[in-house]
């Protein structure tokens, strides 16, 4: 995930004033070439077979348990972000996933990721959950930093994991 | 993980600065809150100066005031200013890594110190600050459904 945080005041807060109204939607076949950009900028690999999979099962609002959703300036897509309600995964009430989330680099510090999660959770109470979890890396200080910012704290669960040449 | 008396008294004292921007606070009013001697807050704040985080005022009454980030400085930057725990490890010699005991449990406590250290890395002054009016809305809620 890549909600991150330049240093001092952002571009996109600067030129807020002149800046077309920000629009979060569901994304559409025709945003994937923007998403799968801020993708790559952030990661530094660009995964189109993988994106266009994910639009295929999360993609143009399809189901009330699936929402993958863009946040929009005009004809720029500023970030996306998406998530799923899952049922009763390792005994857990059902509860909405954030699994994905990133700003443009140059649209940070405005508010975009934060209007996108609030659509996401609108989303998921709107799916009947009244819970949000996500999971990042440890040393993703930014983007943790993001979440933490909005109120998220540390969940009930916690991750594992081990090497399988180790079996 | 355990912070030292001085780590926590600045990590008190920036949030109450922070909490209060306009406002100044003098170290007697912070170390009488949370039962600390003034000699030792007084230090604490002249550090928390020296970082930049804490400016003093002059005129009636003096005291200090915050002068840092809220959105930007996190309780890790706050805590490197007073002990260095980034490099803590669970191989300390707090366990006896000769012994496989020693070792195994030495790992538990690397990872525990690991999730501690990336708390404090991802939560900021103002995250902290909006954690504190939620509890206080809550226990205020609390407290009228009591009544």
């Amino acid at each position: 995930m890549g909600q991150g945080r330049g240093s001092g005041v952002s571009k996109a807060q600067a030129q807020n004033a002149e800046a077309p109204e920000l629009r979060i939607r569901p994304a559409e076949a025709a945003d994937l070439g923007q998403v799968i950009a801020i993708d790559a900028g952030v990661t530094g690999i660009e995964k189109t077979d993988y994106w266009y999979e994910l639009f295929h099962r999360y993609g143009g609002g399809r189901t009330r348990q699936r929402l993958f959703l863009v946040a929009e300036s005009g004809d720029v897509i500023q970030g996306f972000i998406i998530g799923e309600i899952r049922d009763w995964e390792f005994g857990s009430a059902p509860c909405g996933w954030v699994f994905g989330l990133s700003v443009r680099a140059d649209a940070r510090l405005a508010g975009v990721g934060t209007r996108m999660l609030e659509a996401i959770c609108d989303g998921f109470r709107h799916g009947g959950v009244n819970k949000v979890r996500t999971l990042l890396a440890r040393d993703n200080s930014l983007v943790l930093s993001f979440f933490r910012s909005q109120g998220m704290m540390a969940a009930q669960f916690i991750p594992l994991e081990m090497d399988l040449d180790r079996l | 993980m355990k912070l030292q008396k001085g780590t926590s008294l600045a990590l008190y004292s920036v949030l109450e600065f922070a909490a209060n921007p306009g406002r100044q606070l003098s170290a007697a009013e912070i170390a009488e809150k949370y039962g600390a001697s003034t000699h030792h807050l007084a230090k604490v704040l002249r550090e928390l100066g020296r970082a930049g985080l804490v400016e003093s005022a002059r005129g009636v009454g003096g005291g200090y005031r915050f002068s840092g980030n809220a959105r930007r400085l996190t309780l890790m930057d706050v805590i490197d200013l007073f002990e260095d725990i980034s490099t803590r490890t669970g191989e300390s010699d707090e366990f006896d890594a000769s012994s496989e005991v020693g070792r195994a449990i030495a790992a538990v406590m690397e990872e525990v110190d690991e999730i501690a250290k990336a708390t404090f890395r991802s939560i900021t002054v103002d995250t902290m600050l909006k954690l504190i009016e939620r509890q206080r809305r809550s226990a205020n809620e609390a407290q009228a459904a009591i009544k």
